[in-house]
């Protein structure tokens, strides 16, 4: 036999045989490290089992940033995975590069068995969706701020939890500190308490409907009621209230879990974690609000990140990454999901389900940040949408680290984000030129 | 004098080939995309692209925050450049008079030498903790409540201090050698000549160093402005946030982390002439006043 016929043969051998047993292979890059990761890897592996066709291959990419950086640089060189992990603040770059993604409504009527946006609780259908609502991204980790509290630390207080920043400054914060506690520490600032804080006071965040009209947006930050509150949080700092331990999220979680601050601005997401971690009673309430600037406080938005399918890919692909959308967002795994977790449940079947189960009654805290998400909506209650975000989150970062170490006034730190940040939105629209 | 050379140009020219290769296809066609794309405004995933002739350029002139930065790297390369170049010559000559176990006392000295940048700055992590670093105990005993990643002074002390730590045994592994190539003879009638060993030092061992010196001058602003980077960004835990950068932490974080290649671009296109003009000074002026032995 020549070296030919060697080769002919094995290649018709090889495409007679190959269809068999062929299954198409898709790769899911995310960003959950640690014991999410874990669950993560168990749903991949789960959803291999659950059939016959396809085989997910999940890749951890690093952080948020880290993974975005990766998805963008391989797209540019072709090498995209099918599935992208985006997080919020990365979401308006993603959706403004039109052709980069395959809008999950577009790929689930397609290729899977369609798409109903109802399908999905009420504040997470807008968060990914375009200008004319269609939803480009799958939500998948979803998470809104809320307050942990350290039971055992408010019981030797004599507090209960404050509801509000004016009880938290006048009854709460003294109590602690005289129980011997930091009363607080929070995560990622420019989120629990900027993003949020607009959507929880039903206070615009950026001209252009938040952004979310075609046209350029340039952003509210340098606003009264916002530095009003940088202002008392300064002034908690010198009163030994609230202490700032860096820009890392888990330098302000780490003193919560040992106990040194009663209460602290993190995930609902981080619940999970928390479970394993915390050797305290600690449970979870509502982002507190100040009465003084709205009575009624409205609901917060989702956060977290969502699964954005990255275009061109072939059929088999795309009905893979279908396939594995419509597995996760199966009323079992999203359950399953949110109680390994602590991230929302993103559909109302699996809303449904936890509430039929009685999870609630046993885990009350799991449920805090579904019922914050469904408070009262109010007109700027719905997220925003603005490119060079990342960049723009930096900035916050870097202010309000100078206001907490004493670096800057609030005056100077919120015109400087104001300017910053308007640049930074001027030019991303420039980019789409 | 006979001039020995190649007869034909096409050896030299194949023999020159791979270096050729390697420098154009990792520097130049790289350094030539950089300058084109710094006159652009890019959409991060590649689709849309603006021209916007030197605005990235001029945005940088007129940001105070990129003074804030560049006003930083240019503190930090003075300062890790002089402490490391200081403390290793220090370290170089009393190494040098050290007779009994001489090679245990070198070999500890080098050995921080195949640490890692970004190992480096994991150890200084481990250091300078908020809760449990020993040299923030140890500071907090003196009184100073130091604040790795929330009072950027304290950050930058700690990024100077790993910077150093980690670069000291190269410079010292050069200064030594470059003190043990100095002649016996010399040193002796020169020590017929003085007796106080510090001007000694100055007058006799001092230029004839210089080379060694000039040579690693060189070399540690290089390290510094460009090498440090896994030691900022471990040290930071990749959270800019407040803390202090450098120049090259800043092209990375516009660039890669916020995806503004244009921006980013015309940074780093302003960082390869700054290496250039400091080339050309080092070569031109220093060079000049150097003498070889």
């Amino acid at each position: 036999m020549t070296l030919k016929s060697i080769l002919t043969t094995s290649a018709i051998l090889g495409a007679l045989t190959s269809p068999a047993w062929a299954q198409t292979e898709i790769t899911f890059w995310h960003a959950m490290g640690g014991s999410l990761g874990e669950t993560v890897n168990q749903m991949a592996t789960d959803f291999n089992a659950s059939q016959s066709d396809y085989v997910i291959t999940p890749v951890f990419k690093g952080t948020y940033e880290e993974t975005l950086t990766a998805g963008i640089a391989a797209f540019r060189a072709g090498e995209q995975p099918n599935i992208m992990q985006v997080f919020d603040a990365g979401a308006a770059t993603v959706i403004a590069a039109q052709g980069a993604v395959v809008p999950v409504e577009e790929l689930l009527t397609e290729y899977g068995s369609g798409f109903n946006s109802e399908d999905y609780i009420s504040g997470v259908r807008n968060f990914y969706a375009d200008t004319e609502g269609m939803m480009i991204g799958m939500p998948f980790n979803s998470s809104t701020p809320v307050m942990y509290y350290n039971q055992d630390a408010l019981d030797a207080a004599g507090v209960p939890v404050p509801s509000t920043w004016e009880e938290f400054q006048e009854v709460t914060a003294p109590a602690l500190k005289d129980a011997g506690f930091t009363a607080l520490s929070a995560s990622l600032l420019p989120w629990t308490m900027t993003e949020n804080f607009y959507s929880r006071h039903n206070i615009q965040f950026a001209t252009n409907e938040n952004g979310y009209g075609d046209g350029t947006t340039e952003i509210l930050i340098d606003q009264p009621e916002i530095r009003a509150h940088f202002t008392a949080m300064q002034g908690w700092v010198e009163d030994g209230y609230y202490e700032y331990f860096g820009a890392g999220w888990g330098d302000n979680q780490n003193p919560f879990e040992e106990g040194d601050v009663a209460m602290w601005l993190g995930s609902s997401g981080s619940f999970g974690g928390l479970l394993q971690t915390a050797d305290f009673n600690f449970s979870s309430t509502f982002l507190p609000y100040w009465e003084g600037i709205n009575a009624e406080p409205t609901q917060t938005f989702i956060g977290g990140a969502a699964l954005f399918a990255m275009s061109g890919k072939s059929d088999e692909e795309n009905a893979a990454t279908a396939a594995f959308f419509e597995y996760l967002t199966s009323a079992d795994v999203q359950y399953g999901w949110h109680r390994d977790t602590g991230y929302v449940p993103v559909t109302e079947a699996a809303y449904q389900l936890a509430l039929d189960d009685g999870y609630y009654e046993e885990k009350p805290t799991a449920q805090v940040g579904v019922q914050q998400l469904q408070l009262p909506a109010g007109e700027w209650t719905r997220g925003y949408r603005m490119g060079f975000y990342v960049q723009v989150r930096d900035v916050m970062q870097r202010e309000y680290g100078r206001i907490l170490a004493g670096e800057t006034t609030v005056e100077e730190a919120f015109q400087a984000i104001q300017a910053e940040a308007d640049d930074l939105l001027d030019r991303f629209a420039r980019t789409q030129g | 004098m006979k001039r020995a050379g190649f007869r034909t140009i096409s050896l030299p020219m194949l023999l020159l080939l791979p270096q050729l290769v390697i420098i154009g296809i990792f520097f130049y066609w790289p350094a030539g995309w950089a300058i084109q794309s710094s006159f652009y405004l890019q959409d991060p995933f590649g689709f849309g692209s603006t021209y916007v002739g030197a605005e990235n350029y001029t945005r940088l002139a007129g940001s105070s925050e990129y003074r804030k930065v560049a006003w930083f790297t240019l503190i930090y390369t003075a300062l890790v450049t002089f402490l490391s170049l200081g403390i290793a010559l220090l370290l170089a000559v009393k190494a040098d008079k050290v007779i009994r176990g001489a090679k245990t006392y070198r070999t500890l000295l080098m050995w921080v030498y195949a640490v890692a940048p970004p190992v480096a700055g994991f150890l200084g992590l481990m250091f300078f903790d908020q809760n449990v670093g020993p040299i923030t105990e140890f500071l907090a005993g003196l009184g100073w409540d130091f604040k790795l990643g929330v009072n950027s002074f304290d950050t930058a002390t700690a990024m100077v201090m790993v910077a150093v730590w980690k670069q000291i045994p190269v410079n010292f592994i050069f200064f030594l050698s470059g003190l043990q190539s100095i002649p016996r003879s010399v040193r002796e009638a020169a020590m017929i000549d003085n007796k106080s060993g510090t001007q000694r030092f100055w007058d006799i061992t001092f230029p004839l160093l210089a080379p060694t010196a000039f040579f690693l001058l060189i070399i540690n602003i290089t390290y510094a402005l460009f090498d440090t980077f896994g030691v900022v960004d471990t040290l930071i835990k990749g959270e800019p946030g407040n803390n202090p950068i450098t120049l090259v932490y800043m092209v990375f974080r516009d660039g890669f982390r916020g995806g503004d290649l244009g921006g980013s671009s015309a940074q780093s296109v302003v960082l390869m002439v700054l290496v250039l003009i400091l080339t050309i000074f080092q070569f031109r002026l220093l060079e000049r006043r150097i003498h070889y032995t």
